[in-house]
């Protein structure tokens, strides 16, 4: 036993060399990270202290190219507040319209006279950046879910600066029904999964 | 008898020594250098700071892309929750490829730490009968939902638990991670973890070069080795820096939300203040700070 421990000694005096060796070969510059993360977490105490100002910043509405504002064409036009099919302008839109069309048509939510405008069902206009509250009226659970951003979808900071989407930027107006969308591959099933296994074709 | 076991002692010793030499002259300085460096929870910041200037250097020469390497800790007063609303989810798996391209998932062989499961409306959910492999021209289909599943950051995970030389750990703000120099690849965690959320590098990992998402966190989305675990961890280098996760800003339904679960002003608060929500397996007690809610 005692022949043993001499021979099984020097190996790790061997390594425990080449450690220490390596370890204090290391150079040592602090490259000053600190100062980095304060100041990170300062632009955060900033971005906090604006969180109310900032907390309903939207997109522009997503309008047609073209088509607003409104008046460009209106302006010269007599208003007319019968109720019918559009059929010469705006036909793309009467195509399409499903939103509770059996009871509900363009002024509903625009205004007769003043086209640049959109209008609550109390007469108030309202400018299309707010359209979220024209949309509130009926859905007035989405809007507080919204505005607390459970519904619909917030970008920016979890702990700062937000950006809202308007209910228009996901759902058409004229036809909010969510579409179907075309689905990214699948993954690979297990058994087709090809790896190399002793990793050296694929080493870089 | 005396002699023999010198004789024998002699030759196991020489053997070994000669081995270890052989094994330690085949390595270059780096290697050595990341042999032997200790688990991250016990590294100064100094040594820390070394670590990542090596590691900088290091991935500019392996894949001449400029990496911003960061080990930005877990900012006091938070713990992360994540909250997913079943009632959008599309299952247009969008969120599983923001996440490859986030955090430098090997793309072949492939590595998704997203799952969208398909389920049927009348099943509910039923892992069992669950699909992943799903490929309809359009989505969703009629009568189905989408369950995405990735790593539920478990408040009692069993996969730290299981890691026999201290890999992989809870962060103070409930992120799980993995210090991938320490992971021996035994693929314990990956056993105790009942959602699948965790993945195991069974080859190089390969991603084309400028594909790499440069920015990284040490215990997040730096490039991987084979033989290592790897898992989902909130997009640790987005989220530390008060970022939402990459899945989160990519969904197109907004089915996903994010923040402090100890905010009361938080959108994950207000949601298990105010929606039906459900953790996944909560019969395990593993206390997911995952939630999948209802929003209508």
């Amino acid at each position: 036993m005692k022949d043993k421990n001499p021979n099984n000694i020097k190996i790790p005096v061997i390594l425990m060399a080449l450690a220490l060796v390596l370890f204090f070969g290391c150079d040592n510059k602090e490259p000053g990270r600190d100062h980095e993360t304060d100041t990170i977490s300062q632009v955060r105490a900033d971005s906090n202290g604006i969180v109310k100002d900032e907390e309903y910043a939207v997109e522009a509405p997503p309008f047609t190219w073209g088509i607003f504002p409104c008046t460009d064409c209106h302006a010269g036009m007599k208003p007319n507040p019968e109720r019918r099919e559009l059929v010469e302008w705006h036909d793309d839109i009467s195509g399409i319209f499903d939103h509770d069309s059996k009871n509900r048509w363009c002024l509903d939510c625009h205004d007769l006279n003043n086209r640049d405008s959109l209008r609550l069902a109390s007469g108030n206009l309202l400018d299309f950046k707010e359209s979220f509250k024209l949309c509130g009226q009926c859905h007035g659970e989405k809007l507080r879910d919204w505005k607390v951003g459970v519904h619909g979808k917030r970008t920016g900071e979890w702990n700062g600066k937000k950006e809202y989407l308007l209910c228009v930027h996901c759902h058409n107006p004229h036809s909010p029904k969510f579409g179907q969308l075309t689905p990214e591959p699948p993954p690979v099933c297990q058994e087709n999964i090809k790896f190399d296994t002793n990793g050296k074709s694929q080493e870089k | 008898m005396k002699k023999d076991i010198s004789r024998r002692s002699f030759l196991k010793s020489l053997s070994l020594a000669t081995f270890s030499a052989l094994a330690l002259s085949g390595c270059n300085m780096e290697e050595l250098d990341e042999f032997l460096q200790r688990n991250f929870r016990v590294l100064t910041d100094k040594e820390k700071d070394e670590i990542i200037k090596n590691l900088e250097i290091h991935y500019k020469e392996k894949y001449g892309r400029e990496f911003q390497v960061t080990d930005t800790p877990a900012m006091e007063g938070v713990l992360f929750g994540y909250a997913l609303d079943l009632s959008r989810c599309i299952g247009c798996r969008r969120c599983v490829y923001a996440c490859v391209k986030e955090n430098n998932q090997s793309r072949d062989p492939q590595i998704h730490w997203i799952q969208v499961l398909q389920m049927e409306n009348e099943k509910g959910i039923d892992f069992a009968h669950s699909n992943v492999h799903y490929i309809p021209e359009k989505v969703p289909e009629k009568g189905h939902f989408y369950v995405p599943v990735q790593c539920q950051q478990c408040r009692t995970p069993q996969c730290t638990k299981v890691c026999p030389v201290k890999a992989t750990w809870q962060e103070p703000d409930g992120i799980v991670v993995v210090d991938y120099n320490w992971c021996i690849g035994c693929r314990y965690c990956m056993a105790a973890c009942p959602y699948g959320a965790r993945h195991f590098n069974w080859g190089v990992p390969n991603i084309p070069d400028e594909e790499f998402n440069t920015n990284v966190h040490y215990l997040g989305n730096r490039p991987r080795m084979k033989g290592v675990v790897e898992k989902c961890t909130f997009c640790i280098q987005r989220t530390r820096e008060g970022k939402y996760p990459s899945c989160l800003e990519i969904c197109p339904v907004g089915a996903r939300k994010f923040g402090n679960l100890l905010d009361p002003e938080s959108e994950v608060r207000y949601i298990l203040e105010n929606k039906r929500v459900i953790v996944l397996k909560e019969e395990l007690n593993f206390q997911p700070k995952f939630y999948y809610f209802f929003g209508v």
